[in-house]
């Protein structure tokens, strides 16, 4: 028997189920629930975009160079421009911002190459960035050495502070935090309770306190002639602090690689450096990423507090300007700039830990 | 919060102790010399009295301080580290030699002066706490607060004061704390309280920030003592005097009439007292290790005081203020500078 069989053409989706049409309806009108959930929800962003867009860019002042340039309808972006030098570079002196200019095209530069994959000699350019380039800028940012005349650390400020605070802190922890990882998983009872005592005292204080004891307290206990340079008792300060909470991320990492790598890796005849080395951290560190980098987007975050020791960060130098006699009252404007310079940094890290993950959890991905 | 402040001074002192008068540097001219620059604490920044311009620099009438110091010693009044502290850490800051001058507006008392380790210089600004009212109150007089809500920046001794003063004249207030002074203006602006209280070289600044400064009216009173001057650390009497006398300098720059331009035109002059002020008559900066034309440097780079209040916190600046008790002791105010001879 022969059936004459014929092929219906292939049509398209229904129209209620394809389109922006449907789209909206199946995701936003899906209901009379959820159709009242929408309009409220864009009444509510209504309020809440339109003020803003108003406020932020149509009202907004642009042009001018003094605060009589800024009627007071909307933001007064010109106190920001005429300020945007000292927010970047801090009180640096202006004929000598090229030393700060070098230091920053080297720093992204570096960071840029190590973080896009494609580009070779990682291990020297991660040497050179580790080793090297801290003393070029150093001696590019401090002076009093090949001519450069001196500028005293009490200069520096604004943004260039902050990113010093906030890498210096970061890589600073990160080595440091591995070694009381290790050193609190060791079982040599000297090593073990050093790690903890460590580890436990500096998480239990607040970062304010260290920072107020550093540059409050230490000073009258030490020797008139031994002075410490402020930055430094900072920056040492949130390194410690710092180092300690690190430690906590990576003894997560580390418990959560199964005992049997490590056991595996000593019945190879593998030294303890060696298992820890090129079995354990590999795949541990890894798992850590987003424990790190949320690590280090808070210190980005807290290297602010360095605020209340007089030390000019990103946020100090804005605060500093809004005393200025002559910009008085545009604080909103001010406060709007730091936020969102630090959102672009903190919004960055954020991807690329993303993007790390990415690549290297090939085994891990759930 | 005023435990709070007095612990950290006796915590302070008592660190003092430990660490002894060693601590005290024995020649501040000298290192100054070979530093080539003054050490001078401000604060972090407090309108018209110590703030970064435009262009990075400090300035103010506190910074205009450290500049004549360092005009006096150095003949360059640009020869200044400015190191910016905040309330707490200023005395340590001095006592610890990070400073050697102090000029942050800080009130002189009794306590600070005797127990800390310290020498007050001089008073380069009569200040006090003042109100700040709604015009439409109508309100003429501090006396008329009965019962009014008040707006007060948290942690200074401005709360004290005012509680102090309401209970001497038997009055009730309602005290509305804030943390820092954005938030003081808004509450203010947005009708919290009726009346905003603050040192009163603040009011000004605080009033510019309302959206209709020309709304409120800051009442004449002025309900407590709050002289503020540069600071030095005990021990260096050499030290001490230069930091007095620079700031007599332009007070008394200011009584004669010497200003940054007039003061070449004033070398010749037939006055004595301009003569002698001028290094022209006599060498009257010997007695501190100054060169004759200590006082001119001041005079020249800096200004007299006059010159100063106008430029940071008077008519010429945005703030405003009048100079009403800060006026020259001969024209009504208390700035009464001894003679240079």
């Amino acid at each position: 028997m022969i059936h004459n069989k014929t092929m219906i053409d292939q049509r398209p989706a229904p129209k209620s189920t394809i389109g922006p049409m449907a789209w909206l309806r199946g995701n936003l009108f899906n209901g009379p629930v959820n159709t009242l959930f929408t309009l409220v929800g864009l009444y509510v962003l209504y309020l809440l975009v339109v003020p803003t867009v108003q406020w932020a860019i149509i009202d907004a002042n642009w042009v001018g160079t003094t605060r009589e340039d800024c009627t007071r309808e909307g933001a007064c972006w010109v106190f920001v421009k005429a300020r945007f030098t000292q927010f970047i570079y801090g009180l640096y002196p202006r004929s000598e911002l090229w030393r700060a200019n070098i230091v920053f095209v080297g720093f992204f530069a570096l960071i840029a190459w190590l973080a896009i994959p494609r580009l070779p000699l990682k291990r020297w350019v991660a040497v050179f960035a580790l080793v090297v380039f801290p003393v070029i800028a150093y001696v590019l940012l401090h002076g009093g050495h090949f001519g450069l005349p001196r500028v005293p650390t009490h200069r520096w400020g604004g943004l260039m502070l902050t990113l010093l605070l906030a890498s210096v802190g970061m890589i600073g922890a990160l080595p440091i935090g591995i070694v009381l990882a290790l050193g609190r998983r060791s079982s040599m009872p000297i090593v073990k309770s050093f790690s903890v005592v460590f580890i436990e005292f500096w998480r239990g204080v607040p970062l304010i306190t260290v920072l107020f004891m550093a540059s409050v307290m230490l000073p009258l206990f030490l020797p008139s002639d031994l002075s410490v340079d402020r930055l430094i008792r900072a920056l040492i300060g949130i390194t410690l602090f710092q180092s300690a909470y690190m430690a906590e991320v990576i003894r997560g990492g580390l418990q959560a690689i199964p005992r049997g790598q490590d056991e595996a890796a000593a019945a190879l005849g593998m030294t303890y450096w060696k298992r820890m080395g090129l079995i354990v951290m590999p795949q541990a560190l890894k798992m850590m990423i987003p424990g790190i980098v949320n690590t280090f987007i808070s210190l980005f975050k807290d290297t602010t507090l360095v605020m209340i020791i007089g030390l000019f960060d990103l946020l100090g130098i804005v605060q500093a300007a809004l005393s200025d006699s002559r910009w008085l009252g545009f604080s909103l404007e001010g406060y709007v700039f730091a936020a969102f310079v630090f959102w672009i940094f903190c919004f960055s890290m954020s991807r690329y830990s993303q993007y790390l993950e990415r690549r290297l959890n090939t085994g891990h991905k759930r | 919060m005023f435990n709070k402040k007095n612990a950290v001074l006796l915590a302070s002192a008592g660190a003092l102790t430990l660490s002894g008068v060693a601590s005290v540097q024995a020649d501040v001219l000298e290192d100054t010399r070979s530093r080539g620059a003054v050490q001078c604490g401000v604060s972090d920044g407090l309108p018209g009295f110590s703030a970064p311009n435009d262009s990075g620099e400090w300035q103010g009438l506190d910074v205009d301080i450290c500049r004549a110091v360092a005009a006096a010693v150095l003949g360059d009044a640009d020869a200044v580290n400015y190191i910016s502290l905040n309330a707490v850490e200023r005395f340590t800051a001095l006592q610890s030699g990070e400073v050697d001058v102090l000029s942050r507006n800080t009130t002189w008392t009794t306590t600070r002066d005797t127990t800390l380790g310290l020498n007050f210089a001089g008073v380069t600004f009569y200040d006090g706490i003042g109100f700040m009212v709604n015009r439409d109150l109508g309100l003429s007089g501090a006396d008329e607060l009965d019962g009014a809500a008040i707006c007060i920046q948290s942690g200074t001794t401005t709360e004290l004061n005012v509680a102090d003063y309401f209970r001497a004249n038997d009055m009730a207030f309602d005290p509305i704390v804030f943390d820092t002074s954005e938030q003081t203006v808004g509450g203010f602006q947005s009708g919290r309280c009726d009346v905003l209280t603050s040192d009163s070289s603040q009011l000004a600044a605080l009033r510019i920030q309302l959206d209709d400064p020309e709304g409120a009216v800051i009442l004449p009173d002025i309900i407590s003592k709050e002289p503020l001057g540069p600071v030095v650390r005990q021990g260096d009497d050499t030290w001490f005097n230069i930091v007095k006398w620079s700031l007599f300098a332009m007070l008394n720059a200011e009584e004669y009439g010497i200003s940054s331009e007039n003061v070449d035109d004033m070398m010749d002059s037939e006055n004595p007292d301009v003569a002698r002020i001028l290094g022209q008559d006599g060498n009257y900066g010997e007695g501190m290790g100054l060169e004759a034309d200590w006082a001119y440097n001041i005079i020249s780079q800096v200004g007299n005081y006059a010159e100063s209040y106008d430029r940071n916190v008077g008519m010429d600046s945005p703030l405003e203020i009048e100079r009403g008790i800060n006026a020259l002791w001969n024209q009504g105010g208390f700035h009464y500078a001894p003679p240079i001879r």
